[in-house]
């Protein structure tokens, strides 16, 4: 009888036991990511194990490092909240003076990396260390109890930014560190998404073999700060895929004339030309997307809201050279 | 063969590092310690010294960098000043509680505001309670020294604690001193190689380090880089000793100079200490009894040496180029707790003086003479005193 080869590793760096919250999408992110990253390792390295983390502060952190637990089955360092990339800039300088083979994986949340972090990011993408940084997004501070941070979305409820008479929720387009990691012209820089695992872990393995810095912001559901299900997830994450709130490309070299984009699907229709996307005609619309989560659940009342959203999720798709049409609900 | 030449102290630390062969540095540069990035990163170009040099973007990466590599096992070294210091502030607490021996050199300048580049050493006295060793150099040769002891201090398994050695800024910094550059080979006999058995980030054998702790194991962890600055007082005796074995150079915690029939001490660190033994000697021939004293090393505060010093004199003047609001100076606090329960102490009398880089002349030291020798004659005397005061523009 054939066995088939499972679609990633079996080997866990990211151990069962830790403290994150039902339902969390950070946490699925870290496994996955992890397992890609060896996964890659041994391809490159001939040693799975042949990588190390260094964390910045967050969820992610203290549900993993609770003295004397640890969910790492990988050297793993935490120092604080904005010099992950530094602290990996030491590591990886450690690692080839010590002559070790093999990549160093920096993560943050969105906190971590867009704000805080985000000129120590800088600082390790342009000294081109060799360096994967993981930005796990799930769109505002959840660890301090779902504040507010430059990567939370247009009309997002959190307790920095909350509806009232004088406030829709949060009243700034989302920054998207994608795009400014990519200035940098480094090798190579994605977005992705735990609502498609399988472009995340070929996005996290294409990351991990390239020489040099890379940047891979993943979106990360968090049913606690976003108030949704907790079994709903990773349909939600592909929801916002699926409805153009969440493109997923890569740019390499910062070459942004060349992006790859990866077409939803969720019946969007795609126009290429000389094989680049150029337009997409997205068939669900983003209220599909928003009406699973709380956090968004005063836009409902305030539909010019919604509208402007439309318009900041098209503008985003314009950066990326793509003309998108977002559909209104049927009445 | 040692090599005699001449060099700033900025060079004598650069130099020091370069001896130490530590493996990844990481610098930011900022005035007045440069030249000290500047010289490692010329010994790196031209193959002379085998390190990874990151050219960071902050005094905050800097120090994360160096807390990254010294994670991962490896000798670390780094140098800054003034506003560079206070940057890595919150990093500094965190290399102390993860006991990583990082090595700092700071050439001791003041803090903004007004912004002002000059010598005091409020930047290294802020940082007193974040766990780190502190080392203060009289001149460019302690400069090397120190940071070579400060090394094998740091790295001593019972302490495994960064350290910092300060030199005062332009004085010292920017000033051109002979210095004698020890012997490649003695250094690595003296400082070994670092092999550490707690740090490292080795996949062969995966340990997490910067964990979260619970109320229930953080206060331990917390004692536990108590105890190793307080084991650091006896390493540092012994460093010193072995270090004058190999190298002739003595060194004390408490370094005193004609105190033997002594009624007023004047205490000090860094260059200051160079002014004030020649201040010594001129009062001497006056024939006042007067000696000096010379903090080499802050933190682990050498209380014992400070209370044996006590004993010898009627009055302690402390003279200082920091301040700590509503007490006076840093010294006089940690000088008070020394003595505070002995039935038999000195008067202690504080002396601000010398912030921004103000020069601390003779006269000034008259107007500190003055004011000890009411303490000494059981006159009313103002504990603080700031000297040197321009009062015709306040």
């Amino acid at each position: 009888m054939a066995v088939r080869k499972p679609p990633i590793t079996t080997r866990e760096y990211w151990a069962p036991g830790h403290a994150a919250c039902a339902g969390c999408g950070c946490a699925t992110a870290l496994k996955l990511a992890t397992k890609a990253f060896s996964e890659a390792m041994e391809e490159k390295y001939g040693d799975p194990n042949a990588f190390a983390i260094a964390q910045a502060t967050g969820c992610m952190e203290v549900v993993s490092a609770v003295f004397p637990y640890t969910a790492w089955k990988v050297p793993w360092v935490h120092v604080a909240f904005e010099n992950a990339a530094a602290a990996a800039s030491g590591v990886e300088a450690a690692w080839k003076k010590l002559g070790r083979k093999g990549k160093i994986l920096a993560i943050g949340g969105d906190g971590g990396t867009a704000d805080i972090g985000l000129q120590a990011l800088s600082g390790m993408l342009e000294r081109r260390h060799n360096v994967v940084y993981l930005m796990y997004d799930n769109e505002a501070y959840m660890n301090t109890g779902i504040q507010r941070s430059s990567s939370t979305p247009y009309g997002a409820w959190t307790t920095t930014s909350p509806p009232g008479k004088y406030s829709i929720g949060e009243d700034k387009p989302k920054k998207w560190v994608a795009l400014i990691a990519a200035a940098h012209q480094v090798p190579y820089v994605a977005t992705a998404s735990i609502g498609n695992p399988f472009d995340f872990v070929r996005k996290m393995k294409k990351a991990a073999k390239v020489d040099g810095p890379a940047f891979v912001q993943v979106h990360c559901t968090c049913p606690t700060g976003w108030k949704s299900p907790l079994e709903k997830g990773v349909e939600i994450a592909r929801l916002a895929i699926e409805t153009g709130v969440w493109p997923l490309f890569e740019i390499e070299n910062g070459d942004f004339f060349n992006i790859k984009i990866q077409p939803p699907g969720g019946g969007a229709k795609v126009t290429r030309e000389g094989g680049r996307i150029v337009a997409i005609e997205f068939k669900k619309p983003i209220e599909e997307y928003l009406k699973l989560q709380g956090r968004f659940k005063h836009l409902f009342k305030r539909p010019e809201a919604i509208d402007e959203m439309r318009e900041q999720i098209k503008a985003m798709w314009k950066v990326l050279g793509v003309d998108v049409t977002l559909p209104k609900p049927e009445e | 063969m040692p090599i005699r030449t001449v060099m700033k102290a900025n060079e004598a630390a650069a130099w020091a590092a370069k001896l130490a062969k530590p493996k990844v540095i990481a610098a930011f540069p900022i005035t007045p310690s440069t030249l000290v990035p500047e010289k490692i990163s010329e010994f790196v170009a031209n193959g002379e010294l085998d390190a990874e040099f990151i050219k960071v973007e902050s005094e905050h990466s800097a120090i994360s960098a160096c807390v990254g590599a010294s994670a991962a096992g490896v000798r670390t070294f780094t140098a800054t000043a003034s506003q560079g210091l206070a940057l890595m502030h919150e990093v500094l607490f965190i290399a102390a509680g993860m006991r990583l021996p990082i090595v700092i050199a700071v050439g001791n300048r003041s803090l903004s505001a007004p912004i002002n580049i000059w010598n005091d050493w409020q930047d290294s006295i802020s940082e007193r309670d974040t766990g780190w060793l502190q080392f203060y150099a009289e001149n460019n040769q302690e400069a090397l020294d120190l940071i070579l002891i400060a090394f094998k201090v740091a790295e001593d398994e019972r302490v495994l604690l960064p350290a910092m050695v300060g030199f005062d800024a332009f004085i010292l910094t920017h000033t051109v001193e002979p210095v004698e550059i020890p012997d490649q080979e003695v250094v690595d006999e003296f400082l070994g190689e670092y092999e550490p058995k707690h740090a490292y980030l080795d996949p062969a054998r995966p340990i997490t380090q910067g964990t979260l702790a619970f109320p229930a194991h953080y206060m331990e962890a917390r004692y536990t880089v108590w105890e190793a600055n307080e084991n650091a007082k006896k390493v540092i005796d012994e460093a010193f000793t072995e270090f004058e074995k190999k190298f002739g150079r003595k060194y004390q915690k408490v370094e005193e100079y004609r105190t033997d029939d002594a009624d007023i001490i004047f205490v000090t660190m860094g260059s200051l200490a160079g002014t004030v033994k020649e201040y010594v000697d001129h009062l001497r021939e006056k024939g006042l009894k007067v000696g000096a004293a010379k903090l080499t090393v802050y933190r682990p505060f050498p209380t014992e040496e400070v209370r044996e010093l006590a004993k010898k004199a009627k009055v302690l003047a402390l003279l200082e180029k920091n301040v700590t609001f509503s007490v006076g100076g840093a010294l006089f606090q940690d000088f008070s707790r020394a003595l505070v329960n002995l039935d038999e102490r000195p008067k202690i009398v504080d002396f601000i003086l010398g912030l921004g880089g103000r020069d601390v002349t003779f006269k000034n030291l008259d107007e500190a003479l003055a004011i000890a020798q009411k303490a000494l004659n059981g006159e009313e005397f103002d504990e603080v005193n700031w000297v040197g005061l321009r009062k015709e523009i306040l």
